[in-house]
């Protein structure tokens, strides 16, 4: 069966939008398993980002990190707590390119689904199309296409939906680690000329620190915010970079991981939900 | 060409194989020529009615393209309300395969007793045969469809019509032809019932027609030869249909290597 249309409640019109950005304050969430039981994703978790800043979530397996993007994409209501959002494009997981479209067609199906010709829809996606190193793909279908070409359509199709948020549910975790490393460069580099506020979860620290603005550490279930890293750092970084790896170790520590989790923690045990979600405020 | 040939060579020496044991059980004269004649016997008559049968087998044919169609149009159509409205659904399936149930053979002659011996009680008759498998298939079809998929266009803001347009329509599409490749080759049958129960006069009735109006007369090389040919239209349907399906959805075809 199909899935069943729910009302978008968290992005409709009547709650404040939030400049462009999100805003998430207090907010828990939960749902139910295939048995029926209660499992709470999210718990009192604050959390927000500015217009064009890069917000990653970092957070083991299971620490509602989907729930809060469908959240923030309006897939799911809050059960408790308030969530400010703009409209939110969502590029998940696993690309899911429309397989009997063309790249070019893929591309562009959120101009079609807004009501563009299908003539002036492909335009509009074709001139992203050379920029994104995608040129004579255009005819492609997503099986012709690398996995990384694939993540590049998605990603196009996402960003060509002219919403001010995008929500990237681990973009490059299905990739093998060179082409994961050029695609980090090649992300930074594309919201460098469509700057865009950014959801970024991923299982990646350090893809993390070397392309967030800001860093939110979630808990194990039910997801709390454990930590939240300014990353003030030029860009482009390096991952080899010394500030780089002293972010990774702090944001490591706080996942209860690295070499200085001992010591770190020790410090870092004070920052809970509460807390944390005060610090890292942009001006 | 010489693949193609490759692929082919069990089944040609399958059947050289069943062709000669059947040669030589019908040569060794354990059973009349009248009710198993020799294989060489019905290519024979193959050769000399060949006008006749090509004949008849453009009527059979009309019968089973144009029954298959309405099929596919019905089966297909049937399928998406089904999938759109669960109570529909609820509604529809069970009589739908009860329909499969109903014995044509009985109703075959109830239907030329209401509908005359025109084509239309021989339609019915493929239809009703045919489109069960396509029905089937489209469901499926639709409700295959990876639900993540259909969220990811919400979150384009996707209408549920341009979700079913750009999502469900083109995953479906392929289904049905599928369902309709499975139905081709029970609906010869249907088209035999059918043209056995209704073509009373005429040369030109059918293979099925045919079939009984030779044995009936003890022409029975030429029923075997009329049968013959039904085989080779109900083989050539599918194939045809299995490319058709191929060139609809190669996407799906990447990881299939059978029936080609």
């Amino acid at each position: 069966m199909p899935t069943e249309l729910q009302p978008r409640a968290p992005s409709t019109p009547q709650i404040a939008r939030a400049n462009d950005g999100i805003s998430l304050s207090d907010v828990s969430r939960a749902y139910r398993d295939q048995r029926g039981a209660s499992v709470q994703a999210l718990a009192s978790v604050s959390l927000h980002a500015d217009h064009g800043e890069l917000l990653a979530v970092v957070g083991p397996s299971g620490c509602g990190k989907t729930t809060l993007l469908e959240l923030i994409c309006g897939l799911q209501s809050p059960d408790r707590g308030v969530l400010q959002c703009s409209p939110a494009a969502l590029m998940p997981q696993r690309d899911l390119l429309l397989p009997w479209l063309s790249a070019l067609d893929n591309a562009a199906l959120a101009l079609r689904i807004a009501g563009l010709p299908r003539a002036e829809a492909r335009a509009r996606a074709a001139e992203l199309f050379a920029e994104l190193g995608l040129e004579g793909f255009e005819a492609a279908h997503p099986h012709e296409l690398s996995g990384g070409m694939r993540q590049r359509v998605a990603f196009l199709r996402t960003l060509l939906s002219g919403k001010p948020v995008l929500c990237l549910d681990e973009p490059f975790g299905a990739l093998d680690a060179i082409t994961r490393a050029e695609m980090q460069a090649w992300l930074g580099r594309a919201l460098e000329r469509e700057p865009r506020t950014v959801v970024l979860v991923t299982h990646d620290v350090e893809e993390a620190i070397v392309l967030a603005d800001r860093v939110a550490v979630l808990s194990p279930r039910p997801g709390r915010l454990r930590a939240e890293i300014e990353v003030d750092l030029p860009r482009p970084r390096s991952r080899t970079d010394a500030a780089v790896i002293a972010l990774r170790e702090r944001a490591l520590s706080a996942l209860g991981l690295g070499a200085a989790a001992g010591q770190e923690m020790g410090m870092r045990t004070g920052m809970d939900s509460g807390t944390a979600a005060g610090m890292g405020s942009a001006p | 060409m010489k693949r193609r040939l490759v692929n082919a060579m069990p089944a040609i020496v399958l059947v050289a194989a069943l062709l000669g044991a059947w040669e030589i059980y019908a040569d060794s004269g354990a059973t009349s020529s009248s009710i198993l004649p020799a294989p060489h016997t019905i290519a024979q008559s193959l050769w000399s009615n060949a006008g006749l049968l090509s004949h008849n087998l453009s009527v059979t044919a009309e019968e089973v393209a144009l029954g298959l169609l309405l099929a596919l149009a019905l089966g297909f159509a049937l399928g998406v309300l089904i999938h759109l409205s669960p109570a529909l659904r609820r509604a529809c399936y069970p009589l739908t395969v009860g329909s499969q149930a109903v014995p044509i053979a009985v109703i075959a002659p109830l239907l030329v007793f209401l509908l005359g011996f025109g084509l239309l009680p021989k339609l019915i008759v493929i239809v009703l045969i045919c489109f069960f498998p396509v029905v089937v298939t489209t469901v499926d079809g639709l409700a295959a469809v990876d639900p993540d998929q259909l969220k990811l266009l919400r979150t384009l803001d996707a209408s549920r019509l341009q979700a079913f347009r750009f999502a469900e329509l083109p995953a479906a599409l392929p289904a049905a032809i599928s369902g309709a490749r499975i139905a081709v080759t029970v609906g010869v049958i249907g088209a035999y019932i059918a043209e056995s129960q209704t073509a009373t006069s005429g040369a030109y009735a059918g293979l099925g027609h045919e079939i009984n109006a030779d044995l009936s007369s003890l022409q029975t090389a030429r029923a075997y030869a009329a049968a013959v040919v039904l085989f080779a239209f109900a083989i050539a349907c599918f194939y045809t249909l299995s490319e058709v399906e191929r060139r609809l959805a190669p996407w799906a075809n990447q990881s299939r290597g059978d029936l080609r």
